[in-house]
């Protein structure tokens, strides 16, 4: 059990290495110089240039500079944004907790709405996956905008003020997630119900509903804890557009300014953020794998 | 006594008439849809043409999907649009099936450790959410369509050079290599005549699920501003253009939207429909 952790443990080490340092190759391969990046629509004099290179200290040899960029995201210094020329970890921590409300949020609801899809209404559950699935999480924030917040009037249209912003993206969010989970939760319950302690169950005359939560819905809950991960991708990946859609502030419209101002060092911090929560997210689902199956445990 | 070595026909008509409306009405609509992309005069006409006068007109049956705000034909932009959207997302797919193909192939026949390394880096690569890898790669290359082609396609790559990668590791312990190994086949006629052919089988049906996956992006990226610029109608500049007007017209992005929907359903249950079939499983 401690080597499985240790081991799950370095291979995460191993991979946010991998992101930092493919983080520090893109920096270099970026087109451009970086004082031309830092300089941006400034004043460009010989003297100017100078400056920036001492004081960002790019006048150091490539590996040096690695190996400080390295030492310095250990400590979460991510370096500075060339646009607006604050400490990266100021910019992302400044939005962190929108994005983290907002991200909670919606797999709150996604994972509630599973369930109640994947015990109830069981029939639906493959066709509703496959929309929810398919339309764009965008298309879903449109359309309740239009409806709830003009038509209606029942939320507000943009902001973060309150719970009542936070319904139409966290149900925006949460619907791609509910579909898929509730796909994966149902075929987990109909494999569990094929199998003899289901119909042992039935034969000691347990309500059909019975059978479901108390026997069948442990067994399906093991492939959904799988999604974990995968869901953590939906949520990252939705709230860069849906906090566009609905006009929120928060990390993902950090990105987008970022990218659009080719701000690389916010850009990378935030991937490599993402690498972090990734890695945390799969190393726990990997060891809740093991505590809640005791087959797994064995082998 | 003879024994029957295929199917009876009858079986297979059912089947075929079994094939679910959905199969059908996917399939009539992919058609449409490519017909638009090629010949986007035959349904509709200009798309850049506006009318200050009929600004922001709900759908009626001069203008099916109404207008937007500069008046122009909200229905002729999404049936143009299909070329430009369709153009992006085919390339994009394009690359990441043809980067895929050969990473896969390399981390399947090279060394354990460098294998290893590889398919452990597609492994991650693919778990993480593909609207920040494309946004890595806009932000060092800087927007536009060819930045945005190349930047869904390299985020779609993972996907394709696992399952290469997945099946070149079976194809190369096959007897058959196995033997013309043994025949002493140079290395490159082995890779190129046994295992690329034996590794291609899954390829398309991915492929046309990967395309869903392109047009998702594509029109996500492309609503943040990342794609062609206006006035071009792309399906994802339009719905975030008429994104502004919501309040008074829903029709501007809401109708785009669905079409970008039933587009990316249409491709889903085709490819699914290949899978069975390739699969060799019956429809449920």
């Amino acid at each position: 059990m401690i080597t499985a952790i240790l081991r799950r443990a370095g291979a995460g080490v191993l991979v946010l290495w991998a992101a930092a340092t493919a983080a520090y190759l893109a920096l270099l391969a970026a087109p451009g110089s970086t004082v031309d990046a830092i300089i941006g629509d400034g004043a460009d004099t010989p003297g100017i240039r100078a400056q920036i290179t001492s004081e960002w200290h790019l006048d150091r040899p490539a590996v040096v500079q690695y190996l400080d960029f390295l030492w310095r995201a250990a400590h979460g210094d991510l370096g500075r944004s060339y646009l607006l020329q604050r400490p990266v970890s100021d910019v992302i921590g400044s939005q962190l907790l929108p994005t983290v409300k907002l991200a909670a949020a919606a797999a709150v609801f996604g994972v509630l709405l599973a369930l109640v899809l994947a015990l109830v209404a069981r029939r639906l559950t493959s066709t509703f996956g496959l929309v929810l699935v398919s339309t764009p999480p965008f298309l879903i924030g449109i359309v309740l905008l239009s409806v709830f917040s003009f038509r209606l009037g029942w939320f507000p249209v943009s902001g973060d003020r309150g719970f009542a912003a936070l319904v139409l993206p966290a149900i925006t969010m949460g619907l791609p997630i509910a579909g898929t989970l509730a796909q994966v939760l149902r075929d987990g319950l109909d494999r569990a119900l094929d199998e003899p302690f289901a119909v042992t169950a039935r034969a000691r005359g347990l309500r059909e509903s019975a059978v479901l939560t108390r026997h069948a819905l442990k067994h399906a809950l093991l492939p959904a804890v799988t999604m974990l991960g995968w869901s953590f991708g939906v949520l990252i990946g939705g709230t860069v557009i849906i906090e566009q859609v609905f006009g929120r502030p928060g990390l993902g419209q950090v990105t987008v300014q970022a990218v659009n101002a080719s701000d690389l060092p916010v850009v990378l911090a935030v991937v490599i953020l993402a690498a972090a929560v990734f890695v945390v997210i799969n190393t726990v689902t990997d060891l809740a794998y093991l505590l809640i199956d005791p087959r797994l445990r064995r082998s | 006594m003879t024994i029957a070595l295929t199917r009876p026909r009858t079986v297979r008509l059912r089947s075929l008439r079994l094939a679910r409306p959905g199969v059908v009405l996917a399939a009539m609509f992919l058609i449409l849809a490519l017909i638009a992309a090629a010949w986007p005069g035959l349904f509709a006409g200009d798309p850049l043409r506006a009318d200050p006068l009929h600004v922001l007109e709900a759908p009626s049956g001069t203008h099916w999907f109404g207008t937007d705000q500069l008046g122009r034909d909200v229905f002729a932009r999404v049936v143009h649009g299909a070329r430009h959207s369709l153009s992006i997302s085919v390339s994009a797919t394009l690359i990441a099936v043809g980067s895929g193909i050969l990473l896969g192939l390399l981390a399947g026949l090279s060394h354990k450790l460098a294998d290893e390394a590889l398919s452990r880096s597609f492994d991650a690569l693919s778990a993480f959410p593909l609207v920040l890898l494309a946004l890595l790669f806009i932000a060092i290359a800087g927007t536009g369509t060819t930045s945005l082609i190349v930047a869904i396609g390299l985020s779609l790559v993972p996907h394709f050079a696992r399952v290469v990668r997945a099946q070149t590791f079976v194809v190369r312990r096959a007897a058959y290599v196995t033997h013309a190994v043994a025949f002493g086949a140079p290395r490159s006629r082995l890779v190129l005549r046994h295992v690329l052919p034996n590794v291609l089988g899954p390829i398309p049906v991915l492929a046309v699920i990967g395309l869903g996956e392109a047009i998702l992006l594509a029109a996500g990226l492309s609503f943040l501003g990342m794609g062609p610029q206006p006035p071009s109608p792309e399906w994802g500049a339009m719905i975030s253009e008429g994104r502004g007007y919501l309040h008074i017209a829903w029709w501007a992005s809401v109708l785009p939207g669905l079409v970008v929907t039933a587009t990316i359903i249409s491709l889903t249950v085709a490819g699914r429909f290949f899978q069975r079939r390739f699969e060799g499983r019956e429809l449920p």
